[in-house]
């Protein structure tokens, strides 16, 4: 017990303990406000989808700052997550009452199939580097996009009929159309739930730490590091950087999965290429690998156009102004001089009277 | 047998007319590859915000035309004079103070420029689609007893795309600044050395790929006649993605690939499905990239230990 204790509130893991820290008080803020006090409708329908963009940008930082390769796919991801999700519930909702269950098994199964997609995807990416990543990531987002735009699934007392290309589905009585082609999924039954995106943020959480505290990390860090040295110690590059990029895709999809079940209708077009790059936006903006960064920034960042709605038409004029300037100030050279000055001088003030003297 | 012959020659015209047309197409990505590539080859930043010069380009050869009633010349070289100067300033107000930091900052840097100009157009012209006016009487011509059909806005386009090759390869070659152009891209502080200066060098690539923005505005409106203020975004994707295919840092590859590229989605539109180019397209670039890693004219970095 005081072991885990220690470990718990140990250095090297203090990073890890702030994370989970923060998603607990958020979520038990967010709970106790619910039931006191009560919040807006439009906040309570923001809940949701914050946590599964949280959980998105947590595993886009698990390719993009641990594993130091730029992925713009990861839109692609959820959309696979998304709408197997959403065919796996409406399969299911015949035959299993219990919502939270049903839920559980569309997240699981659309995140094995964004693995699986995820898996497919790696094996050409990983060979390229850079920025030439970036595009064929891309590109694969854009492919899944346009696949989905073209297909039609129905489900009738006979099974499942499948059409690509067009829509040329004749179902029997009491049969339903699951995905339409650009329409989407139509007339999903709501299963998303704020406790399951909190339960799935901390999942997510609970598997990059594991991950990068483990062996599996240290190689992971060495090869974004430096690849060639990497390589000479014995570290089989492809495979642990293919690694982190499924199970990357995994979470991506379980969080997609959920993102889906939150709307009654959702069509492919949500998941183009700008909501990559938002992601990627939470990401860098969080700091790359910093985990905890990356979840406070995707909360006021996705946060802040709503707030900013009282502005209209100018709220995403200002939301770039901002973006631009935090760029500009965070690697301005100058403030980045200044703020360590006076942080040291801070600390040295605190640590007169104790033992460390600062020199 | 005569009717079989005559079926084949049918045939093999259409493929001719859609092959043009997709030359056409690629002509236009060719020119936006050129202004993502000569930024990427000396600044090596992927400039997002290029799609949104575009644009911009695209909205003031409009006003210009209508409500100024400019004449053609005149509206075009108002706009590409107007996109310059907005290359350079992005360049001097956004990415000049990134110089030294680390490229993804310089990406999100450019995709707020992007979300900037595409937002300030919005508000600024609205976002109803504008109806571009016709340039160019919408004549076309027959060859081969009106068995094949162009236009020529078709052939105007392409034959623009080959001036500017022709025009931008002596310009980076033969002169002074594109000499310097050229240092720069292989080697900043050599460069730097040997009394080049860089700023102004980088000010120029921007400068010059701002202004072709404006062309390839131009081109692209003529074919489309409608625009709204996301008009850059999906040609620049596609002429980045051509950009990346000939090779990205390279000229001559960012026409090769643009033109392979108008051509390989017009083929596929024609002949496989219309819905499902984008992803036969995107699949091809895969392939590409597969077999040869920096594209089809890219130099090949070697690594050293």
């Amino acid at each position: 017990m005081k072991k885990t204790i220690r470990k718990i509130f140990d250095k090297k893991h203090i990073s890890r303990t702030i994370s989970y820290l923060v998603v607990i008080a958020g979520f038990v803020i967010i709970q106790l406000l619910m039931n006191t006090i009560g919040i807006k409708s439009l906040f309570r329908s923001l809940l949701v989808p914050t946590c599964c963009y949280i959980v998105v940008a947590l595993a886009l930082n698990l390719v993009v700052g641990v594993s130091g390769e730029l992925s713009l796919g990861h839109s692609g991801f959820m959309a696979v997550g998304a709408f197997t999700g959403i065919i796996i519930s409406g399969l299911l909702e015949p035959y299993l009452a219990i919502n939270w269950l049903r839920l559980l098994i569309a997240m699981f199964v659309g995140g094995i199939m964004a693995g699986i997609v995820g898996l497919f995807i790696s094996v050409p990416v990983l060979k390229l580097q850079g920025d030439y990543l970036a595009i064929v990531t891309l590109a694969f987002c854009q492919i899944i996009k346009s696949l989905l735009n073209n297909v039609y699934l129905g489900v009738d007392i006979n099974g499942l009929h499948f059409s690509f290309v067009e829509n040329r589905i004749s179902l029997a009585q009491g049969g339903r159309m699951l995905l339409s082609g650009p329409m989407g999924a139509i007339a999903i039954t709501r299963l998303a739930t704020f406790t399951a995106g909190f339960l799935l943020i901390l999942f997510t959480l609970l598997i990059i730490y594991n991950l990068t505290y483990s062996r599996f990390g240290r190689s992971i860090m060495a090869a974004r590091d430096n690849r060639i040295a990497a390589e000479s110690v014995g570290i089989h590059i492809r495979n642990t950087k293919m690694l982190a990029f499924v199970i990357s895709a995994i979470l991506a999809g379980m969080a997609g999965a959920l993102f889906g079940l939150n709307y009654s209708t959702l069509q492919p077009a949500k998941f183009d290429f700008n909501l990559s790059i938002l992601i990627l936006v939470y990401v860098v903006l969080g700091g790359l690998g910093n985990m905890t960064g990356t979840i406070i920034s995707t909360m006021i960042l996705y946060a802040l156009p709503e707030l900013l709605r009282g502005l209209q038409d100018y709220r995403m004029l200002i939301y770039s102004i901002i973006l631009i300037l935090i760029m500009l100030v965070t690697n301005n050279q100058t403030l980045k001089e200044k703020t360590e000055n006076l942080i040291t001088k801070i600390k040295s003030r605190f640590l007169k009277k104790g033992s460390v003297a600062h020199d | 047998m005569y009717f079989e012959n005559i079926r084949k020659g049918v045939e093999s015209m259409a493929f001719l007319s859609y092959l043009i047309n997709g030359m056409g197409l690629g002509s236009v990505y060719a020119i936006i590859a050129l202004g993502y590539t000569m930024v990427y080859g000396i600044a090596k930043m992927l400039n997002f915000a290029h799609g949104d010069v575009i644009m911009i380009g695209a909205y003031t050869a409009f006003y210009c035309l209508t409500v100024f009633k400019f004449s053609t010349f005149t509206s075009i070289l108002i706009a590409v004079l107007l996109c310059t100067v907005l290359g350079i300033l992005i360049e001097r107000f956004a990415y000049k103070p990134l110089r030294k930091a680390s490229s993804l900052s310089v990406l999100i840097t450019a995709i707020g420029v992007s979300y900037f100009l595409q937002n300030l157009a919005q508000i600024l012209f609205g976002t109803n689609p504008k109806v571009f006016p016709e340039l160019m009487r919408n004549s076309t011509f027959s060859l081969f007893d009106g068995q094949l059909t162009l236009s020529y806005k078709t052939l105007l386009t392409i034959i623009v795309c080959i001036l500017i090759m022709i025009l931008l390869t002596i310009f980076v070659n033969k002169t002074k600044t594109g000499k310097a152009m050229r240092a720069c891209s292989q080697d900043k502080e050599a460069a730097q050395l040997m009394g080049i200066n860089v700023d102004n060098t980088i000010s120029i690539t921007f400068a010059l790929g701002s202004g072709l923005a404006a062309i390839a505005a131009v081109l692209l409106c003529m074919t489309y006649s409608t625009f709204t203020p996301t008009l850059g975004s999906m040609p620049g994707i596609k002429a980045f993605t051509a950009a990346v295919f000939g090779g990205i840092g390279s000229i001559p590859g960012a026409f090769v690939g643009g033109l392979l590229l108008g051509i390989i989605e017009t083929l596929t539109k024609a002949y496989l499905s219309t819905q499902l180019s984008d992803a036969i397209v995107f699949m091809v670039l895969i392939i590409v990239l597969l077999i040869r890693p920096t594209g089809l004219l890219g130099k090949k970095v070697h690594e050293k230990v």
